[in-house]
């Protein structure tokens, strides 16, 4: 087994007396694709928020390859190789796909002082160059030049993600990545975005309400109830789990082909 | 190509400019004058407002250059109009770097009170300060030129070239900046900071350079303004002169960088006609113009010319 990229230690998180996460510890392996399941307010998001550096944990540690990353700013977590998309897709509306992808690109080979983003050139050959791959990448090249406000909603997922990816990150985080997509789209645009990401060797920490999705994509699933996690293993076996099936996935198993259903 | 042709047509315009002072009368030549100085000031407002960020304030750096250029004058006998334009720019800059640490913190309405209210205090202190002459101001040296010393009209002539000459370098500076990765970044910090930040880009960091540039912009603009008028006063930090400048963008648009010279030109004709024909109700004539720019040229002067790229390519199919 690989060295964990990422190891999670004791992570809590309380906004006054509210607890919204707990003894967190996990540990991650590069490469592998990981689920993250709960319901509404069980911490997901905050787990991934600690992890990103948009929120700093009250208790506990954040390691990425080895390194201390717990309380940075996102943005040195973000220059690190830890990138993630947004639940509501984080887009410059009023750039065209192309534009926003290569401003992503852009940005991230950008050095970071006073005077380096001043003297880099914006489209320099290479970030044009990389925007275009992840626009192939991400199958989203024929909307190259379509201003991004008017993109259908499984796009500006796509292009999100793929603004994530721009920055080569070996660790990305998915919050909720097929939310707000019917569900005919669900299983097309998750085999789009992991396949893009497999191809980049890309660890994957992914967000999910969709029982389906989950078993069909990750290699790992952690159900998070109460802010901490209360089953880590194979998607068969955190699934088959009896605390996960009454907190968590009963009641969405019952629910229309897997329309969500809040507990 | 497209880019070789704005070069040419700049160039010519350029060129255009620097030989109508050869047959222009004397009063253009200074009313030309100062459009440019202040054409320099816009430029600046137009780093800040391409990133969204409208500032009522660039009088403060407009002032600080100028009195700077007064008072190194005064103090010094430095009387070279390059070198006292680059210590006015200068000082400005370094004022706006260090407003910059507050300033960048805010957005939107808050900013743009914010750099009022920055403003206005420089004003509150100088018309208390009685050594600068108070609300009269005081008066500035007649400037040199690499050690030639002209009179009336030749004088007249050769800052209006030496005005010229730099704002065509802050134009290229500025425009190369626009291409740059800090510059480019104006339309997605007014989009989306979340996703700049998370793009691991400092947005304040972004937005303090930006105010250097403007405040660097902002205090040449004043210096010159200064040397070509000959006198200083409080009322250069006044917050209506904030908001001429604020007008003049509004009237060149934040497109690109040339329409800031052409805009100012056009504002300082249009008052200078008015005022003559209108003595009465020139500010009615002025109020006009605005409100048909803004209905008629939302993207100001700059758009009859050059519409802006984003929207081109929102047109491509």
């Amino acid at each position: 087994m690989s060295a964990p990229i990422l190891s999670v230690r004791d992570l809590g998180k309380r906004f006054g007396s509210m607890v919204a996460a707990r003894d967190i510890t996990v540990s991650v392996p590069a490469h592998q694709t990981v689920g993250v399941i709960g319901s509404n307010g069980a911490g997901k998001t905050t787990f991934i928020n600690m992890i990103t550096g948009h929120l700093r944990p009250t208790r506990g540690t954040i390691d990425f390859e080895g390194r201390d990353i717990t309380g940075l700013p996102s943005r040195r977590i973000t220059a690190m190789g830890v990138s993630r998309s947004f639940q509501v897709p984080q887009i410059f509306p009023s750039l065209t796909v192309f534009e926003n992808m290569c401003a992503a690109a852009a940005i991230c080979r950008a050095p970071k002082n006073f005077l380096g983003h001043v003297r880099t050139p914006f489209r320099s050959r290479e970030s044009v160059a990389e925007a275009d791959t992840l626009l192939e990448l991400f199958q989203i090249a024929r909307y190259r030049d379509t201003l991004a406000v008017t993109l259908p909603q499984g796009v500006r997922k796509l292009l999100d993600i793929g603004m994530a990816v721009a920055g080569a990150p070996r660790l990305l985080l998915l919050d909720e990545p097929t939310s707000g997509i019917s569900i005919e789209e669900k299983f097309n645009l998750m085999q789009v975005i992991m396949s893009a990401l497999r191809h980049r060797k890309i660890t994957v920490l992914f967000v999910e309400h969709d029982m389906e999705i989950v078993e069909r994509f990750a290699q790992r699933v952690l159900a998070f109830y109460d802010g901490t996690v209360i089953a880590d293993g194979t998607p068969a076996e955190t699934l088959a789990d009896a605390r996960v099936q009454a907190l968590i996935s009963g009641p969405r198993a019952r629910g229309a082909s897997g329309a969500v259903v809040h507990v | 190509m497209a880019k070789q042709g704005r070069i040419a047509a700049s160039s010519a315009l350029l060129a255009a400019a620097a030989v109508a002072a050869l047959v222009l009368p004397g009063w253009m030549i200074s009313l030309a004058t100062i459009a440019f100085a202040n054409g320099l000031v816009v430029l600046g407002l137009i780093v800040l407002w391409r990133a969204g960020l409208v500032s009522f304030g660039q009088a403060l750096y407009y002032c600080i250059g100028a009195y700077a250029v007064a008072l190194v004058g005064r103090w010094t006998g430095m009387t070279d109009a390059l070198v006292l334009a680059l210590i006015g720019g200068g000082s400005a800059g370094l004022v706006a770097f260090g407003v910059g640490f507050l300033l960048a913190r805010y957005r939107e309405i808050f900013f743009a009170m914010l750099s009022l209210a920055l403003s206005m205090i420089l004003y509150g202190l100088l018309v208390k300060t009685e050594s600068l002459g108070s609300t009269d101001g005081f008066s500035v040296i007649a400037p040199t030129f690499f050690g030639y010393a002209p009179h009336q009209q030749a004088l007249l002539v050769a800052l209006y070239w030496l005005v010229l000459a730099i704002c065509a370098v802050a134009a290229l500076l500025v425009g190369a900046y626009f291409r740059s990765v800090g510059g480019a970044l104006a339309i997605p910090l007014r989009d989306n900071e979340i996703r700049v930040e998370f793009l691991g880009m400092s947005a304040s960091r972004l937005i303090h350079t930006k105010l250097v540039i403007s405040g660097l912009l902002g205090g040449m603009g004043g210096a010159l303004a200064a040397l070509a008028v000959g006198h200083v006063d409080p009322n250069m930090s006044y917050w209506t002169t904030s908001g001429e400048f604020v007008f003049i963008t509004i009237l060149a648009g934040a497109g690109s960088v040339v329409p800031a010279f052409v805009g100012s030109l056009a504002f300082e004709s249009v008052r200078s006609f008015a005022f003559a024909m209108l003595p009465q109700l020139w500010q009615m004539l002025l109020g006009s113009v605005l409100l048909l720019t803004i209905l008629f040229l939302p993207q100001g002067l700059g758009s009859l010319i050059m519409r802006p790229r984003w929207r081109r390519d929102a047109e491509a199919p």
